[in-house]
């Protein structure tokens, strides 16, 4: 049940990211690049996946998910320097390429060897960061 | 190209019904560098079969849909290896110093109005934007 589920979880989020053109790196760099020929359509895909989101998250209460087990605990509010420089570091590498993991993923059958590439990179950078975070936790202490 | 924002509005809802169906189903949060991230630091070895089928149904039904509407298959990845490389090298390790990016802070958290979504996405949108300012309009790297 769990496993059936994710696949088309991850099957919904897969087509959606096709059809919307967030595979594309163009688009998303479009939509970073105000300077530029910019391209609103990244809010709108943000916008559409909000919704049902919203919606979803309005079901889980007082009700236990499908599969068993609990709903996430509601949201922390502590905005940490692993928040802050995680992102900004996420967003540098977003910029650069025009890829985010789940795009990254999405378009790994049609992506050719960059998009190839750019996921055994993320891969290793996935490795390395408890390391990098242990190393800003003592950089955040000092400062 | 007019009907471009159509087609990024009807996909976000197709993402949005996914993350739908993982928390309702499965009570968990769909973030994509979460599960990735699970599976490639061994964190997430207990629940490595449904992160596995997530990234199965991620893969595939996109190759199907290049078959439906070939126009989209184009993703334009830059063929600089050096900026390929050093873009996931931050990707992969922001995310998951982060905890979390555009599809687990972003589609998911904002929407359950999380103060650390919201925070997140404001810092990796402007990172990003600055990085594009800086690359393509100050030195024309990329």
């Amino acid at each position: 049940m769990r496993v059936a589920l994710s696949f088309v979880s991850g099957g919904l989020f897969g087509i959606g990211l096709y059809l919307s053109g967030m595979t594309d790196t163009r688009k998303v760099q479009g939509w970073l690049d105000v300077f530029g020929d910019w391209d609103p359509t990244l809010a709108f895909v943000m916008g559409g996946a909000i919704l049902p989101m919203a919606i979803a998250w309005q079901l889980t209460r007082g009700r236990k998910p499908l599969a068993g087990g609990t709903f996430p605990a509601p949201p922390k509010h502590e905005i940490g320097h692993r928040l802050i420089l995680g992102s900004v570091l996420f967003g540098m590498g977003w910029g650069l390429a025009g890829l985010c993991p789940g795009p990254a993923m999405a378009s790994l059958s049609f992506g050719g060897w960059g998009g190839a590439l750019f996921l055994i990179a993320m891969g290793a950078g996935m490795m390395a960061a408890p390391k990098l975070s242990l190393q800003l936790d003592r950089l955040a202490a000092r400062a | 190209m007019q009907a471009d924002w159509i087609w990024g509005l009807a996909g976000g809802l197709v993402i949005g019904l996914g993350g739908a169906v993982y928390l309702l189903g499965n009570g968990r949060i769909m973030g994509a560098s979460g599960i990735l991230g699970g599976l490639v630091d061994g964190s997430g070895r207990s629940t490595a079969g449904e992160r596995l089928a997530f990234i199965a149904g991620l893969v595939l039904l996109p190759l199907l849909m290049t078959g439906l509407v070939p126009e989209k298959a184009a993703t334009h990845v830059t063929s600089n290896a050096a900026v390929i490389i050093a873009a996931g090298l931050l990707v992969g390790a922001g995310t998951r110093v982060a905890n979390g990016c555009t599809s687990g802070h972003g589609v998911c958290g904002i929407s359950r109005l999380s103060l650390r979504g919201m925070v997140a996405t404001v810092f990796y949108i402007l990172a990003g934007g600055l990085t594009m300012a800086v690359l393509r309009h100050g030195l024309g790297v990329i």
